[in-house]
């Protein structure tokens, strides 16, 4: 089990490991490619924040959920282009972990944020 | 008396199969799966857990955000510019680890050697300017001593640090197990928990730079 | 040198603990000696200590367990007696100690006897259910038992050398921070605590895995015995509650280590934060305990009903629920405490809400014994034990969620008394039933029937004498951990709670008994077939005990209970048998690795209680150094000959032709 192309075999073709790469035959130029239009829109996703977070021409108000939106759009980025989570049949596992995952992050943010912001509310003033 | 692990007869004609799968149910549940997958989902489950432990920090950096003690916050410190040289250089160290992957799958030298001495040296580049930064708010009296808010602050910021300190040990370590051993079907597994790990560290740090950076400055 | 480490840290003037460690001292030594002189060690290191097969992993996990319990309980006969005698007078136990006793009893119940039963069982019983040779990661098993036991060890050395921590079994703030808890007490609990709290996170990933990516050929996701669903969904919650524990602790570290300032008083600090946070994890913590009892339960149930379970697919249902809601109710561990009505009542109906998918396991637990020819073999008395317990524990749960209702029982011995009972009705019925269930695949020989009833009876009396006062008292407004009162009505309803103890400690005595008895009358109780109990899932289609392969050819499944059909065919004598294509079967070398690494992290661990750093940077280097020497191995499998493979098998269906009767054993 420690040769090389025991991990390969045909077996496991209805499954597919987390962040690896898409097709065993693809040449080294269309992988480079993927992560070339990765890196692109990352990097305009980036720049787009950093100006926003700085400047007049937006309506002020809307500038954090903006922000997040636009974080979460390079999350999405960095998922799909660089660790090659998709919808295919083969990620189903994957997908449903990162689901999983996301639900438990948002339960303990929001959570959080709910319960401490009614709690400070209802605390009396710290005596220093 | 007959032992029933194989080959039991229904006594109506029928008789079961052997031990093995019958060929049409091959693809659905032919039995464990190959390691690589096993080995990359594994990784993948414990960057989950990883994200929550970051959520939890993320958590309590947001309830303490203000609770600066009468003392120095966000809009004080921060300064954008190194942000977004960190940013830069995590992100390329991203790019640049997708092609050391690559490398290592196609057993391409060139590319595996070249893609993980350039993540290498991005990755030391945003540690060196974080360190600074570290450096420069505790000479300034804003250590995470001073108030909750800059205690939140570097422990969250600082446990990414930490993360990406460990990576870049454990990437020369993997440079060194494909420089002594070869392109190992073992070694390739850790290479890809490898790139799972740096992705993940990047997409953190897209929450970080957004939520304590971006909106700590503006706000 | 020795950071805050002197002589004055050994307890000389307190006669309780220092009695209580020289015993242990005492033990220990002769334990090793003893195994020392026998010439037992090589066997110990090779079999045991450097396994990374997961029936012994399994087995060690369980073992640790059992020990723990008897310390645990001992705390407890100390609280209990301590409160029949304290009214109007100071019992036997000054308060500085009485605070310590209950911090620990709760600590070490809750990490080190619960949390290893729940995990030993399913790292035994999970990959034999599931028709395959070993977990995902075999030498990562090693690491989370070996981390565990260091954190065991951690917890009890506090007890000889040092103090532990006062602040209960969750260290809240301000109390134990550095102002008000200056000692190691606490800190002793943090890096116990952590450290095994990697090693669990760790033990969560691996089964994940192993659950959803290694089955034997044939089985689907719903062919999986419901156990393996519930360890499934416990192994899940263990991934996602854990790292919350994980940064929570690590905050208040920071805070008594570097003086930073997450839930202090001054400086911005938020004690709730601490409060919300732990909870976060605390909460599916419980149901980290209960899901795998609950699979037990309906491991249990349908094979001494001898039917199938009643209601699969709404169990996984259930069980899934359960696992997803687990993470919805947190608040209701301090709706006292501020949060105001709004928030409170999504909570207070959210934790009802929960109560429902138990309940659907209760009806089809009790649908599966309905029409079924049930016999009441010990595993099958628990599971009774609990139906009855467990169902008046989550009652009284559904009572203080009510949120009025808990303004007047947060934190007094109703509370106690409604966790106590959910807790050892779920839990530890679940774990003792487990434990009788699979005892013979595990050894090769049963348990004693006799000694095995008598146990369960003193522990079901025992609980309710224990327990059901303490509502009472409760309801009368006695508040928890008192170490005196004055209140005389409540004194009567101490005693009974006193008497219960002592039933309890029978019982326990009742266990000790028969597994003394089962070892001296093995042989008459050997197992000969696999299948004592005329079982339905995979793990009674191999010997016992199994052989390290596990099964000679991965079986390959049809359907649910699958061993079960195949079982009864071969009892009607159904055609000749062919004997599988016998191959060499490669299984992962042992390893030191867990041990060593074990080895490290105790003293890093010490060192960083008693701030002695030179300690601290030797280990994380060691560990380090372990860890890269570990990825560096050339060889990680060796090979079992396809003879050998198909002599072991061969031994083990003629013993079954032999000794399997048409009717079982226990008819």
């Amino acid at each position: 089990m420690s040769s090389t192309d025991g991990d390969y075999d045909a077996l496991s073709r209805t499954d597919h490991a987390p962040g690896d790469e898409p097709a065993r035959g693809r040449e080294v130029a269309e992988g480079v490619l993927g992560y070339l239009i990765g890196l692109g829109l990352a990097i305009l996703l980036t720049a787009v924040s950093f100006f926003i977070a700085g400047t007049f021409l937006v309506w002020r108000p809307s500038i954090p959920i903006a922000l997040v939106v636009l974080a979460i759009a390079q999350i999405g980025v960095h998922l799909v282009f660089f660790l090659h989570i998709t919808t295919g049949p083969d990620n189903v596992n994957n997908v449903l972990a990162l689901a999983f995952g996301v639900l438990i992050v948002f339960l303990i943010l929001v959570g959080s944020l709910w319960i401490m912001y009614n709690l400070n509310q209802n605390m009396g003033p710290m005596t220093m | 008396m007959t032992a029933f692990q194989a080959g039991a007869d229904f006594g109506d004609g029928r008789r079961e199969e052997t031990q093995g799968p019958r060929p049409e149910a091959i693809m659905d549940h032919a039995g464990p799966t190959a390691k690589r997958i096993i080995v990359g989902y594994g990784f993948w489950i414990f960057l989950l857990s990883d994200i929550v432990m970051f959520s939890a920090f993320f958590a309590t950096y947001a309830v303490l955000v203000n609770e600066t003690a009468g003392g120095p916050s966000g809009k004080d410190l921060f300064d954008l510019h190194n942000v977004a040289i960190e940013t830069a250089c995590l992100l390329l160290s991203s790019f640049t680890c997708g092609l050391a992957a690559i490398g290592s799958r196609a057993h391409n030298g060139l590319l595996y050697y070249g893609g993980m001495a350039a993540t290498f040296l991005f990755g030391l580049g945003f540690l060196s300017i974080e360190m600074h930064e570290f450096a420069g708010m505790v000479g300034q009296g804003a250590g995470p001593t001073r108030s909750a808010f800059l205690s939140a602050f570097f422990t969250l910021v600082g446990c990414h640090g930490l993360h990406v300190t460990l990576g870049l040990l454990w990437l020369l370590t993997m440079v060194a197990q494909v420089f002594a051993k070869g392109y190992r079907a073992d070694i390739l597994r850790r290479v890809l928990c490898f790139a799972l790990f740096w992705h993940t560290l990047d997409i953190i740090w897209v929450a970080i730079f957004t939520v304590v950076y971006l909106l700590g400055a503006g706000a | 040198m020795f950071g805050k480490l002197t002589w004055d840290a050994i307890p000389f003037d307190q006669p309780i603990p220092l009695a209580a460690g020289a015993l242990v001292i005492v033990v220990i030594v002769g334990v090793v000696a003893f195994v020392t002189i026998k010439g037992w060690v090589p066997y110990l290191w090779r079999e045991w200590i450097t396994s990374v097969d997961h029936k012994h992993i399994g087995i060690m996990y369980v073992t640790l367990a059992a020990v723990m319990l008897l310390r645990g309980f001992i705390d407890a006969i100390m609280m209990r007696s301590q409160q029949a005698i304290a009214f109007r007078s100071q019992g036997y136990l000054p308060p500085e100690h009485y605070n310590q006793i209950f911090s620990a009893h709760g600590t070490i119940m809750i990490f080190f006897v619960a949390m290893p039963f729940v995990i030993g069982l399913m790292n035994f019983v999970v990959p034999l259910q599931l028709g395959v040779r070993d977990v995902a990661f075999p030498t990562l098993n090693s690491v989370s038992f070996w981390l565990t036991a260091t954190g065991a060890l951690l917890i009890n050395l506090s007890l000889v050398v040092g103090e532990f921590s006062r602040t209960g079994w969750l260290p809240f703030p301000p109390l134990s921070e550095l102002t008000y808890s200056p000692g190691v007490g606490v800190d002793y609990y943090l890096w116990g605590v952590q450290i095994s709290g990697v090693g669990t996170v760790m033990t969560g990933v691996n089964f994940v895995t192993t659950i959803l990516k290694i089955h034997a050929p044939g089985m689907t996701y719903m062919r999986m015995p419901v156990f393996c669903w519930t360890a499934f969904a416990s192994m899940l919650v263990i991934v996602a509650a854990f790292p919350v524990l994980t940064a929570t602790l690590a905050m208040l570290t920071l805070d008594r280590y570097l003086g930073f300032h997450f839930f202090t008083n001054e400086a911005g600090g938020n004690v709730m934060m601490f409060m919300n946070l732990i909870w976060i994890w605390g909460h599916p913590e419980v149901y980290i305990l209960v899901l795998p009892a609950f699979g037990v339960f309906s491991e249990v149930v349908s094979t001494f009903s001898r039917k199938p379970l009643f209601g699969y697919r709404s169990m996984v249902w259930a069980t899934m629920a359960i696992c997803v809601i687990s993470y919805m109710v947190w608040l209701h561990h301090f709706f006292t405490m501020g949060a105001g009505p709004n928030v409170n009542a999504v909570f207070g109906i959210a934790s009802m809400i929960i109560a429902v998918p138990t309940g659907v396991k209760i009806f089809n637990w009790m649908f599966t014994m309905y029409g079924g020819r049930v016999v009441y073999a010990t595993p099958m008395l628990w599971s009774l034990g609990f139906m009855v317990t467990f169902v008046i524990g989550g009652l009284t749960g559904v009572l203080v969620a009510v949120v009025p209702a808990d303004f007047m029982l947060h934190n007094s011995l109703f509370q106690v008394a409604h966790f106590h009972n959910v807790i050892i009705g779920g839990v530890l019925f679940g774990m003792f039933a487990g434990y009788t269930f699979w005892f013979p695949k595990a050894f090769g020989f049963r348990l004693h029937e006799g000694w095995g009833k008598a146990a369960f009876w003193c522990w079901f009396i025992g609980f309710y004498l224990a327990f059901m006062p303490l509502y009472v008292v409760g309801l009368m407004g006695m508040t928890r951990r008192m170490q005196h009162y004055d209140v005389p009505e409540w004194r009567p309803w101490l005693l009974v709670a006193a008497v219960g103890a002592a039933v309890i400690l029978a019982g326990i005595l009742c266990q000790v008994a028969q597994l003394v008895v089962s070892i001296r009358h093995r042989e008459e109780l050997r197992d000969l077939t696999g299948d004592p109990w005329m079982g339905r899932a995979l793990e009674w289609s191999t010997s016992s005990p199994p052989p390290a392969f596990n099964f000679a050819v991965l079986p390959y499944v049809e359907g649910r209970d699958d061993y079960w059909r195949r079982a009864r065919l071969a009892e009607r004598g159904a055609g000749p048998a062919v004997e599988p294509v016998y191959k060499a079967i490669e299984m992962p070398r042992n390893s030191a690795t867990g041990f060593v690494c074990a080895f490290f992290a105790t003293f890093g661990g010490f060192g960083m209680i008693w701030h002695i750093w030179w300690l601290v940077g030797v280990s994380l280097l060691g560990a380090f150094v372990t860890f890269v020497v570990f990825a560096w191995r050339d060889r990680t499998e060796y090979e079992i000959p396809a003879d050998e493979v198909a002599r072991i098998d061969r031994a083990n269906r003629r013993a079954r032709g032999e000794a399997f009767t048409p009717a079982g054993v226990l008819s």
